[in-house]
């Protein structure tokens, strides 16, 4: 099915694609609606144009592709799913997301993956080619975030304030320096070859995706963030 | 020896003429108050570990048990009270924040107490509820301005949802990790049968519990814990936590060994790690972001449930009130100072936000004022003590008010305000199995149950001696309030005036 999303608010648009019985759903002409693919499952939304924020918030299964840029919140609180953005994405990607994949070939804004959380086999992961702005996995309590830094080598493509409130999970970074200014409960260690094996899979899909070699990407020199369990956080508390 | 520089606060107190040595107290006090010394043959009590739970006192088979306060008193200084000074010297010893439970036990101005209601006499008849019709039911939602019509004439009856409440009373948000699986059973029931609703808090909510759905609020607080498609579908309404009366502007962090292993299921955690809730939620720092939140509770519910936005009652509340009855949402939640909570910094508790009655009077005035009152239903909480109490809050401006404290009391709590150490003698705020057994869902239930229905004929008896038969003439109806002994500008914020004028 195609959707013609041209003078289409966000509410009849979503009505339509949530009420559609079709897998696979194609929006052309998108311009800023919201909530697309909003806590669906099972579907395949093809969105071509520039969606609006929280695009597949609660997703809890679909696909969602954009071919153009997405804006914030793409995946807030998804469940399960893959978004794929053939371009850049804005703030709060994959706040507090439990599971499925949010690939993005360019660049992501402030706070990717905060707050992201594993549970059993629920299993989040993030995966932004270019680089990303502050607050990069802040809260992180589980799951992978990736930042590839491609077309930024010779510069670290994070922004400040990286790991911030971390207690879980793992940050990957290809990049020649480490990330400055990390807060103490955050490690950073070169990514040997045993720990790239962690987000191996993943990152030869992403190349897939957008046509990338997996096998240079991952020859590079990565850094690991995981929290540093010696040092956790701690408010001391008296009983009153 | 090490010193003591502060003494316990209070002494438990054995009638040795009654006790008959059957441990009961040893067995029941959790904070290992109680023992046995064989030697002697006598019970023996280390009142530095009792918080005054009462429930030795509560069980012991001959009443031999007393907690009092402890006579020994520092040298009076009614500015170094000996509570400010305890508190200092406990700092010294440990350099920590102190950590308290419960609502704000200072001596702040109770408005509620500062609040008569009107009576009718001779010129318009008193109702008598026994006998004559008197709704206490209420509607929370938005509500059309005007009537509208389809195209054929008829009425236009495609309303947004609301929720139904046989009395304007609701249980308020204790997640399932504060409080027991007991608990949240009792009050997941007693609303069930009561045509209330109750709230998960931010825990998530228990499989077992979703047969409970039409009358649970679900709530989506700032780390999202267990929230998803069917937790949002499973619940009448869905609640946005922006912030709580017992602590403004600060966030949770249940650490990772309160996470056990059902805990961990609600919360979609794995076992052992941290809970964190920060202060604000990162995706919003404007109503804008707010309004986005919303919508996409709502897109993802399909709007088919009200969504409401829970928030600290704080100096400038009526402007937040009047922005978020702007983003969309159905009805606001306004939590004042006095609110409990599971855990909080002392300092925090006692110092931060303001009295519910003002921020209630404030925030209905200003709506009314824009003109927005209908788009949004307000419901307060921060210490709803009596049916009293929730007939003012409803001339105040109220459209219905959340109970937790008076809850949690009707379940057993004697407010020892010692929840934050988990070890509840009364099976609430606990996760300790032999404790969380000895609240049983089937009693507790009943009791809540009991607690309403009796408010409910009270809320109809005063409303009957006003004249009133609905809480629908009574909401905002501020003629039936006078004040005593309140300034004229406490007289002007609550827009009341004052006994006998
Ligand atoms: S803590 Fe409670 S049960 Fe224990 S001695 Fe004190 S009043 Fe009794
Ligand atoms: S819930 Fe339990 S621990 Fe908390 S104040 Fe009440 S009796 Fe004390």
């Amino acid at each position: 099915m195609v959707i013609n999303a041209e003078d289409i608010g966000y509410y009849d648009l979503n009505k339509e694609i949530v009420g559609s019985d079709d897998a696979e759903i194609k929006v052309e002409n998108v311009l800023g609606q919201r909530y697309i693919g909003c806590g669906t499952s099972a579907k395949t939304i093809t969105v071509e144009g520039v969606p609006g924020n929280a695009l597949g918030a609660y997703l809890d299964g679909s696909t969602i592709i954009v071919h153009g840029n997405a804006q914030d919140a793409i995946g807030d609180t998804m469940n399960d799913g893959e978004i794929i953005v053939h371009g850049n994405c804005g703030d709060t990607t994959g706040y507090a997301m439990r599971s499925g994949k949010i690939f993005v070939k360019g660049n992501a804004g402030y706070r990717v993956g905060i707050h992201m959380k594993e549970y059993k086999e629920l299993y989040p992961k993030i995966i932004i080619g270019g680089k990303v702005g502050d607050f990069l996995g802040e809260y992180q309590a589980g799951g992978i975030i990736v930042v590839l830094g491609i077309g930024y080598e010779g510069s670290v493509p994070v922004g400040s304030f990286c790991g911030t409130g971390m207690h879980g999970g793992y940050i990957f970074i290809r990049s020649d320096q480490p990330p400055s200014g990390l807060p103490v409960q955050v490690c950073c260690e070169t990514a040997t070859d045993e720990d790239k094996k962690i987000i191996k899979k993943y990152v030869e899909e992403f190349c897939d995706c957008f046509g990338y070699s997996a096998k240079d990407l991952l020859s590079s020199r990565f850094y690991m963030l995981t929290p540093n369990t010696a040092s956790p956080y701690r408010q001391l508390y008296t009983e009153n | 020896m090490a010193i003591n520089y502060y003494q316990p606060l209070y002494e438990v107190m054995r009638d040795k003429d009654r006790c008959i040595k059957c441990r009961a107290c040893e067995r029941q006090c959790a904070n290992e108050v109680h023992s046995y010394d064989e030697e002697c043959d006598v019970m023996i009590s280390d009142s530095r570990q009792c918080v005054d739970c009462q429930r030795c006192v509560s069980i012991c088979p001959t009443n031999a048990l007393k907690i009092a306060n402890n006579p020994n008193t520092f040298r009076q200084n009614s500015n170094w009270s000996q509570q400010i000074m305890t508190e200092v010297y406990k700092q010294a010893e440990t350099g920590g924040v102190l950590l308290s439970a419960m609502g704000n036990p200072k001596e702040y101005p109770v408005y509620w107490d500062k609040i008569l209601l009107n009576a009718s006499q001779v010129t318009n008849p008193p109702i008598d509820p026994l006998r004559e019709p008197m709704e206490t039911k209420v509607f929370l939602g938005k509500k059309p301005k005007n009537v509208r019509f389809n195209k054929d004439g008829t009425i236009n009856t495609d309303l947004p949802p609301t929720l139904e409440l046989s009395t304007p009373i609701m249980f308020s948000a204790m997640s399932y990790g504060s409080i027991s699986k007991n608990a949240h059973e009792s009050l997941a029931r007693a609303a069930t049968e009561l045509g209330i609703y109750y709230n998960t808090g931010e825990g998530g909510l228990h499989k077992d519990f979703y047969k409970y759905g039409p009358n649970t609020i679900v709530q989506v607080a700032s780390g999202r814990f267990g929230v998803f498609r069917d937790y949002l579908e499973a619940g009448a309404a869905v609640e946005i936590k922006m912030g709580q009366g017992a602590k403004p502007g600060i966030g949770g962090h249940l650490p990772g060994a309160k996470i056990l292993e059902d805990i961990s299921k609600t919360r979609m955690i794995p076992m052992g790690t941290d809970a964190i809730s920060p202060a604000p939620h990162h995706d919003i720092y404007s109503i804008e972001d707010l309004r986005q939140l919303v919508f996409s509770l709502k897109e993802a519910t399909c709007y088919k449930k009200p969504v409401i936005v829970k928030i600290a009652a704080v100096h400038n509340v009526a402007a937040i009130a009047s922005g978020i009855a702007r983003s969309g949402a159905d009805i606001i939640a306004i939590d004042g100072y006095r609110g409990g909570t599971g855990a909080a910094p002392t300092r925090i508790r006692d110092n931060v936000g303001i009295p519910i009655e003002l921020a209630l009077a404030s925030v209905d005035q200003r709506l009314r004022d824009e003109g927005i009152r209908n788009e949004v239903s307000i419901v307060v909480a921060g210490s709803v003590r009596s049916s009293a109490d929730v007939v003012k809050a409803i001339a105040l401006g109220a459209d219905a008010v959340y109970i937790g404290t008076a809850a949690l009391l009707a379940l057993g709590c004697h407010l020892c305000r010692s929840c934050q150490t988990g070890r509840c003698n009364w099976g609430i705020a606990t996760q300790r199995p032999d404790l969380v057994k000895r609240l049983n869902p089937d009693i507790g239930y009943k009791r809540l149950v009991n607690l309403i229905h009796a408010w409910d004929h009270e809320i109809k008896e005063m409303m009957g001696g006003m004249g009133i038969n609905s809480v629908e003439a009574l909401r905002g109806n501020r003629l039936m309030l006078r004040g005593v002994g309140l300034t004229e500008k406490e007289l002007e914020v609550l827009g009341i005036q004052h006994a006998g004028q």
